[in-house]
C-alpha cells in the first residue's frame, strides 16, 4: 500500500502533535475544568469568587506590572533600534550595537539573583552613586519590590524587541527615511514618524510575546521581591504548595490566560483595523 | 558654533552610552563581586575578604552543584533527543510535503509558549503524579521537550524548506530512491539549521526553571533550582557561582548565534 503525500505528512507530524497534546492541551482542559467545578463535581465559580476575595490585590499588581513593563521595554527598545538604524556617530553605533544583546539568552532565573544583588540597599547600584556623590549613604534605599521586578523584566526582555525591531528598521527602504531626512525632518522625527508606523507589527508581535513571557515568569518576582504584594505566578505556587489547593490556583490560571488574551485580542484588533483600513 | 553643537551632541550620547552600560552590566558585575567575596557585608561597598573558597566547594567532585550541573546536562541532552525525533519528521511535513490545515499545526506547536505557563504546569504536575512520573528524569524531559518543541519544529520547517528542491529531483533523476534522497541529499543540507535548532532547545532545558520547580521536585535539582536553594537559603556566592555556570553557554549562545542560523533559513522561520 501506498501513502498519498497527505498521509504521510500527517503521518509525520503526529508524534510532535501528541506530545503538544498530553503535555499542553490535557492540561489545559484540566485547569479549565478544575476552575470551574465544586467539590462535588458541578458547576460553580466560588473558585473565582475565593481567588478574587484573597487574591484581587495581585491581580491588579500584576497587571500593573507587566503592563508598566512591557510600555518601558517598548520605550528602551524604540531608542536602542532608532540608534541602530538612524545613528551617524559610527562609533556609538557599533559599541551600541556590541552592547545590547548581552541579555539576550541570560535565564530569567540569573537575572534574578544578578538584580537581587544588584538593587539592593547596599547593592552596587547605591554603592556606586554613593561613590560618585551622587547621593547620601542614608538616602539608600532597596528596589527589592515591584520596582525590582519591573526593572528585571525590562533588563532581561529589552534585547529580544531591540533585535526584532532593529531587523525589521533595517528592512525599510532607506530612500524614504533619506528623503525626510533631506527635507529637514530631525532623526527623532523621522524614526517617529516615519519608520516606526512601517514596523508597528513587528513591535507589537515582540510586546505581546513579552508579555506572556511576563505572565509566565516564577523566578523573579519569587525571588526579587520576596513580600507582598506579589504576582499571580507566585500566588498560584503558594496554593499548590501550601494547601494543595487546585480549585483556587486553576481558577487564578484562568485569570492569567484572560489577562495574555486581552493582550492577543489588542493586538489582533490592530491587525484588523489595519485590514479594513488598506 | 556647529562644531560646538555637534561635540556637545556626541558628548551626550556618549555619557548615556556609559549609564546604559552601568545599567547593563552592573548586575552581572555585582553576581561577578559576589562570586568572589568570602566576607562581604555593610557598611563596605566592595568584599571585605576576597577568595575562591566557595568555587572549590562549587566545584568538588562530591558537592552539589557537580551532581546538579550533571542531571542538568543529562537532561539537556535527553530533551534534545527527543525533541530532534519529533521535529525532524513534522518539520519535514510542515516545510516540504502539502499538508492540510499547515497554518494550524504551526500554531499547535507555539500554543505551549504562548500561554502563561505556570497554570499549565500545576495541572501536569498532578497528572504525571497520578502517572508515578513526578519528580522524575523522564517527566521534566517530557515538560522540556513540550516547551523546547516550538523552536525545534519551526527552525526544522525553515531548514527543509530553505533546501533547493532542484538537487532532490537531481538526486531522484539518476536513480536514487526517495529515502535515500532524503538521507544522502536533504538532511545533510537542512543539517546547520537543525543544529541550530538542538543548541536552542539544550539552552532552553539548561536554563528552565518553572516547570522543573513543579514536576521535578524534591528528587531532580538541575542547576536553576540549585540557584534558586541557594538564593532563598541566603548563599549568596554559590547562587552567583552557580548563575555564572549557567551564563556561560548563554552568553556564548548569543555571541554565535547569526553563525548559527543562516539568513536564508532564519528568513523562513514562522512562515
Amino acid at each position: 500500500m501506498s501513502l498519498s503525500q497527505r498521509q504521510l505528512a500527517l503521518l509525520l507530524i503526529a508524534p510532535g502533535l501528541a506530545l503538544v497534546a498530553a503535555l499542553f492541551l490535557y492540561p489545559l482542559c484540566f485547569s479549565l475544568i478544575s476552575a470551574f467545578t465544586d467539590p462535588d463535581g458541578g458547576f460553580s465559580l466560588q473558585a473565582f469568587a475565593k481567588a478574587y476575595e484573597l487574591y484581587s490585590g495581585d491581580i491588579f499588581f500584576t497587571v500593573v506590572i507587566v503592563v508598566t513593563s512591557c510600555a518601558l521595554t517598548a520605550l528602551v527598545a524604540v531608542a536602542i533600534a532608532g540608534t541602530l538604524t538612524l545613528g551617524e556617530n559610527p562609533w556609538i553605533v557599533g559599541t551600541l550595537r556590541a552592547l545590547y544583546r548581552w541579555p539576550l539568552f541570560i535565564p530569567f532565573i540569573v537575572a534574578a539573583q544578578c538584580m537581587r544583588t544588584f538593587l539592593a540597599k547596599n547593592g552596587l547600584m547605591n554603592n556606586t552613586f554613593v561613590s560618585l556623590g551622587l547621593m547620601e549613604p542614608l538616602q539608600a534605599v532597596s528596589y527589592l519590590d515591584w520596582r525590582g521586578i519591573i526593572a528585571t523584566f525590562v533588563w532581561k526582555q529589552t534585547p529580544f524587541v531591540a533585535l526584532l525591531l532593529a531587523g525589521a528598521l533595517a528592512a525599510l527602504d532607506r530612500a524614504t527615511l533619506e528623503a525626510g531626512r533631506n527635507l529637514g525632518a530631525s532623526r527623532l522625527r523621522v524614526l517617529i514618524e516615519l519608520a516606526l508606523p512601517q514596523v508597528l507589527p513587528t513591535l507589537l508581535v515582540a510586546l505581546v510575546l513579552s508579555f506572556v513571557t511576563m505572565l509566565s515568569v516564577l523566578s523573579v518576582p519569587m525571588m526579587v521581591a520576596g513580600s507582598q504584594p506579589t504576582m499571580l505566578t507566585v500566588d498560584m505556587a503558594f496554593r499548590i504548595n501550601a494547601y494543595g489547593d487546585y480549585a483556587t490556583a486553576n481558577a487564578l490560571g484562568v485569570i492569567t490566560y484572560l489577562i495574555s488574551a486581552g493582550a492577543a485580542i489588542l493586538y489582533l484588533r490592530h491587525g484588523m483595523t489595519k485590514e479594513t483600513a488598506s | 558654533m556647529i562644531r560646538a553643537a555637534s561635540l556637545l551632541r556626541a558628548s551626550l550620547a556618549s555619557a548615556l552610552l556609559v549609564v546604559f552600560a552601568f545599567l547593563l552590566f552592573g548586575p552581572l558585575a555585582n553576581l561577578a563581586l559576589w562570586s568572589v567575596a568570602e566576607r562581604w557585608y555593610t557598611p563596605y561597598k566592595l568584599p571585605v575578604v576576597y577568595g575562591t573558597r566557595y568555587w572549590e566547594q562549587v566545584f568538588r567532585p562530591t558537592g552539589d552543584a557537580m551532581a546538579s550541573l550533571g542531571t542538568s546536562i543529562w537532561i539537556a541532552i535527553l530533551t534534545v533527543l527527543i525533541a530532534l525525533a519529533l521535529s525532524v519528521p513534522a518539520g519535514y511535513a510542515l516545510g516540504r510535503l502539502k499538508l492540510p490545515m499547515r497554518a494550524l499545526f504551526m500554531i499547535v506547536f507555539l500554543l505551549p509558549q504562548a500561554f502563561p505557563s505556570v497554570a499549565i504546569y500545576i495541572n501536569v504536575a498532578r497528572i504525571f503524579y497520578h502517572l508515578g512520573i513526578n519528580g522524575t528524569v523522564l517527566g521534566v524531559v517530557l515538560v522540556h521537550a513540550a516547551h523546547g518543541l516550538v523552536y525545534s519544529v519551526w527552525i526544522a520547517a525553515a531548514a527543509f524548506a530553505a533546501v533547493d528542491k532542484d538537487l532532490e529531483l537531481a538526486a531522484r533523476n539518476i536513480g536514487a530512491s526517495a529515502l535515500r534522497t532524503f538521507f544522502t541529499v536533504t538532511l545533510p543540507l537542512a543539517a546547520p539549521g537543525i543544529i541550530a535548532s538542538g543548541i536552542f532547545v539544550f539552552l532552553e532545558s539548561l536554563d528552565e526553571f518553572t516547570g522543573t520547580f513543579f514536576v521535578g521536585v524534591p528528587q531532580v535539582i538541575t542547576l536553576p533550582l540549585l540557584l534558586y536553594n541557594a538564593a532563598m537559603g541566603g548563599n549568596y556566592q554559590v547562587a552567583s557561582i552557580t548563575a555564572l555556570i549557567l551564563l556561560v553557554p548563554s552568553v556564548l549562545f548569543m555571541l554565535f548565534i547569526e553563525r548559527f542560523l543562516r539568513a536564508d533559513v532564519l528568513a523562513k522561520v514562522g512562515s
